[in-house]
């Protein structure tokens, strides 16, 4: 088993350095440098400013430099947009809000999404597998920021229930709507990879053995059937992350949250380079990191995986 | 002499997307206490579907009617709750397929364990050593280590010895075995085989042996029932039916098999064609089609009822006799 | 949805006769009410597509001061004091939604088709390589392809939009069909190496390899066209997810530029006004809701055509 983890983590290093190099050099090939455009800068001003950001110095040594100031200080350089932040200090001041946001979404999206997908597998052709289906197709086409604008409208502005944008601090009625749209996709997809696991491993071999061992239907589904059906959701994790990451840069930005998401979307449109790379490193390295651990699940809730690797 | 288990009148139905299907028509059969029951037909012909009912493991699609007593109860309208005391612990069944049919994220010690707990309450400890007593008897070596171990770390055939071990952990009165070597190699066909001659001589459990090999009847079953599209056609002891086969399905089924005591140069006769299409079945004998002896009755009579013809035997044919050479009665 | 379907126990034995798979596959899909449904409504949105702008008395860009974020209505005052028509309501500068509505359609469908030809090209090409050579070259390419898979694309699209793109008009739209096309081939890719490894074991191409066949025209003449299925139905559900992503991008304000516009772009502006104009967000969203249904009713269709195993 640890050799197991280990060979995985063996694959998921590299693959992090080569994302991360790559990112940089993008970032470094942009056509002109990060000061070009609007206003012209006297030339002592912008050998100044690139030395300030090393910006004057050979290409890899500047991916040396950056590497080594985010391994041991975790420091991501400071922002080009906004001169008074670094970097670093942007991200801890959003992280929290996406993580929260995130994390919600993401347990949601799973326990819902794993029961409704259990419901319909074992209630097949009933109206309860109908409504699940049609629920998880219209999760899995409506994209998030249409349902989110409207979420917003019809609870927030028209019934008022909660508040239709804004963070609040993180208070619950603030973080209802935004966490309800983001889950959907991943839910409507769990929804439906549980509904079809279960199905086939109801009708599995090894479940019928269970069922002539006469143990009560309950004892079947929860001992013998749950676990193989939910494998493939377990292998969803990490694309599911990815989605919830991805969603969460338009709903912050459609319900006005001071995420990271939305740092990085204006980042992006301002061409704040520092600051987008800092985010995609950080979300890069979080999804690297998860796989490695669904990996390492996925080892320890088949056997038959270790066994084979 | 009490059956242990008593079919009458049993029919298996599955709504497909094509239509209905007949799986099995109208079938009885009885199974004494102690005697090994051999049901052989080709594959399709309804013998699993038929078990499979008796067990209350018909696919979601399946409809049954009819009658099913284990031990003089009704047991076909029981309660899932009421027919999980009895299967598993007073009737079980060993199904074809031993490398699919273990939970393969369970230790074996707790696919075992578990029956008999749920049936018999005993505690973990009670409940291993008795595992390990099965597993013994099932010759399997270093049987205590081997209950950590998951299905994965088994060969196909000491799967099977798990499944067996497993169906008997509570002394069963009935076991209902579907080919239980067919997915095998030959030697543990054979190994499988003894085990259950062993069975049969040491604990007195009842067997149903639900098989294509005749060969497997042979050496293992007192009686056995021949099965050919949903229907028994023919029933008796082995050893009327391996001597004197009075259907010709059965006969077709007898010469298909190679036999050493025969010479050498003497031709395997297959039975021609295919088994019919359980969803469009003909009217009449739905043998009819393959069979050499057909005359009229066979097309135009409804199907011919499994009478007794004397000895102990019943046959499902309008032919009056059937001798071993081949001479036929009208 | 191929798993409602109920197990058939053993006991058919009913013989199908030789026809071929593409005969079966189009009676299966023809028999198949959603998916036919779906091409007809995607037909019509097709049709709307191209002509729909001609039907507006209105271009998409033309500018009405008189009736400016106004409703559906038969009569609207123009600037010149007459009276038109806008079905679909004007926008915040008066501009027809009808029209823009429609134009948007074709901008997405382009995106969605052009990227997905993109990456059908790329990953095709890439995959049957990667199967076909196999060993060690195969390995390295799956393994560049396992790397790629684990970022987050929509982070990679906005890196490559903000560095080299948004310069607006045409060159904006090509650099869309690029990058998303560039990023999308990865799933094509390992499905027509899986398929072309199953292939290669086959007798014909081990009969067209003794015959001297070199590996370009066996690519070209042997595999391919054994790998079309599973590739069309994957081609049929790229097409909506790519149409997806540049609306994401069009509504984060990276992808389609002004004066052109797109469903993605249209939703955004629609959800800023939706308090005062809701009809600008319900025209764009209906219309590419029912697009994405009929993709994703026709993927599945043409799935279970080619692929009947599981019925």
């Amino acid at each position: 088993m640890i050799w197991f983890a280990l060979r995985r983590l063996m694959s998921a290093v590299p693959t992090l350095f080569i994302v991360i190099f790559a990112s940089f050099m993008i970032m470094h090939a942009a056509p002109g440098g990060p000061f070009d455009g609007e206003r012209q800068l006297p030339p002592e001003i912008e050998q100044n400013l690139l030395a300030k950001y090393d910006l004057d110095k050979p290409l890899l040594e500047q991916f040396y430099l950056y590497m080594e100031g985010i391994v041991t200080e975790f420091d991501f350089g400071p922002s080009f947009k906004r001169e008074d932040f670094t970097v670093t200090e942007l991200i801890s001041q959003s992280w929290h809000v996406s993580a929260r946001i995130g994390i919600s979404a993401l347990t949601i999206a799973l326990l819902v999404g794993a029961t409704l997908g259990c419901l319909a597998a074992l209630n097949q052709n009933s109206w309860i597998d109908y409504f699940v289906m049609a629920l998880a197709m219209t999760g899995i086409t409506i994209p998030s920021f249409v349902i989110a604008p409207v979420l917003s409208l019809f609870f927030g502005v028209w019934l008022n229930l909660v508040p239709s944008a804004g963070w609040g601090g993180g208070a619950i009625p603030n973080m209802i709507l935004p966490v309800f749209a983001l889950s959907l996709g991943p839910l409507a997809v769990i929804a439906r990879l549980t509904r079809g696991g279960m199905i086939e491993v109801l009708r599995s071999n090894f479940v019928r053995t269970a069922r002539a061992k006469g143990l009560p239907e309950g004892l079947v589904i929860r001992r013998h059937a749950l676990r193989a059906g939910l494998l493939p959701v377990v292998s969803y994790l990490g694309p599911a992350m990815a989605a919830l990451m991805t969603g969460s840069l338009v709903i912050e930005r459609i319900f006005g949250l001071p995420g990271l998401g939305r740092y990085f979307v204006d980042g992006a449109l301002q061409r704040d380079y520092t600051l987008v790379l800092g985010v995609v490193i950080l979300y890069s390295t979080l999804i690297i990191t998860l796989n490695f651990i669904v990996d390492v699940m996925y080892g320890v809730l088949d056997p038959r995986v270790r066994a084979s690797q | 002499m009490s059956s242990v288990l008593s079919v009458s009148d049993l029919t298996v139905r599955f709504a497909t997307p094509e239509g209905e299907v007949n799986a099995v028509n109208n079938v009885s059969l009885d199974v004494e206490a102690g005697e090994c029951l051999g049901i052989v037909g080709e594959s399709g012909s309804g013998k699993s579907q038929l078990f499979m009912a008796v067990m209350g493991l018909l696919a979601a699609n399946g409809k049954v009617a009819g009658s099913v007593k284990f031990e003089g109860k009704e047991i076909l309208d029981l309660k899932m709750k009421d027919l999980n005391k009895i299967r598993g612990s007073q009737m079980s069944m060993i199904f074809q397929d031993p490398m699919t049919s273990l939970t393969p994220h369970m230790k074996i010690g707790d696919q075992m364990t578990e029956v008999l707990q749920i049936h018999k309450g005993m505690g973990h400890r009670a409940a291993s050593s008795r595992a390990v007593e099965l597993l013994d008897l099932m010759r399997i070596p270093e049987a205590k280590k081997r209950l950590s171990q998951y299905p994965h770390e088994f060969s196909g055939g000491m799967r099977q010895r798990v499944m067996i071990a497993m169906a008997l952990l509570c002394e069963p009165k009935l076991l209902i075995a579907d080919e239980p070597s067919t997915a095998l190699d030959v030697t543990v066909q054979a190994q499988i085989l003894d085990l259950f001659a062993q069975l049969k001589k040491e604990t007195g459990t009842a067997i149903v042996m639900i098989t294509h090999d005749l060969g497997v009847v042979a050496g293992l079953c007192d009686r056995v029932n021949v099965m050919y599209a949903g229907r028994f056609v023919e029933t008796g002891t082995v050893r009327d039916i391996f001597y004197d086969p009075q259907h010709p399905y059965a006969r077709g089924l007898l010469g298909s098999m190679p036999r050493l005591d025969e010479a050498k140069g003497e031709h395997l006769s297959a039975i021609p064609g295919q088994p019919p299409n359980l969803q469009d079945l003909p009217p009449g004998c739905s043998f009819q089609a393959r069979c050499k002896y057909r005359f009229e009755p066979c097309v135009e009579d409804p199907h011919p009822a499994l009478e007794a013809i004397g000895g102990g035997r019943k046959k499902a044919c309008h032919l009056k006799g059937l001798s071993r050479d081949g001479e036929v009665v009208r | 949805m191929t798993d409602t379907s109920i197990g058939t126990p053993g006991g058919k034995i009913a013989e199908i006769k030789g026809r071929s798979l593409w005969d079966d596959a189009r009676r299966r899909l023809f028999a198949n009410k959603a998916a036919v449904t779906a091409m007809i409504l995607l037909g019509l949105l097709f049709i709307m597509a191209v002509v729909g702008p001609f039907l507006s008395p209105h271009t998409f860009e033309e500018q009405n001061y008189a009736y400016t974020s106004g409703a559906p209505t038969l009569s609207a005052p123009t600037q010149e004091g007459g009276t038109t028509f806008y079905l679909f309501g004007t926008d915040a500068n008066g501009r027809d939604i009808f029209a823009r509505t429609w134009i948007g359609a074709r901008v997405s469908l382009a995106i969605g088709f052009v990227a997905t030809a993109v990456s059908l090209v790329i990953g095709v090409i890439y995959g049957a390589t990667s199967g076909f050579i196999g060993g060690r070259v195969d390995n390295i390419m799956m393994r560049i392809v396992d790397i790629l898979y684990s970022i987050p694309h929509m982070f990679v699209f906005i890196i490559l939009l903000v560095v080299f793109g948004r310069s607006g008009g045409i060159l904006n739209l090509l650099m869309l069909f690029a990058v998303i096309g560039a990023l999308e081939w990865l799933t094509m890719g390992r499905i027509t190496r899986g398929q072309t490894l199953s292939v290669k074991e086959k007798e014909f191409i081990e009969a067209a390899h003794a015959a001297g066949v070199g590996r370009w025209t066996m690519i070209r003449r042997h595999i391919v066209p054994n790998i079309l299925g599973p590739v069309v139905v994957y081609m049929t559900l790229t097409v909506p997810a790519v149409i997806l992503i540049e609306s994401f991008l069009s509504f984060l304000g990276l992808g389609v530029q002004e004066p052109l516009t797109s469903w993605g772009r249209l939703i955004a502006e629609g959800a800023q006004e939706m308090e005062t104009a809701p009809w600008m967000l319900l025209f764009p969203v209906l219309f590419m809701a029912v697009t994405l249904f009929c993709f994703n009713f026709i993927g599945d269709g043409l799935r279970d055509a080619l692929d009947p195993k599981d019925r």
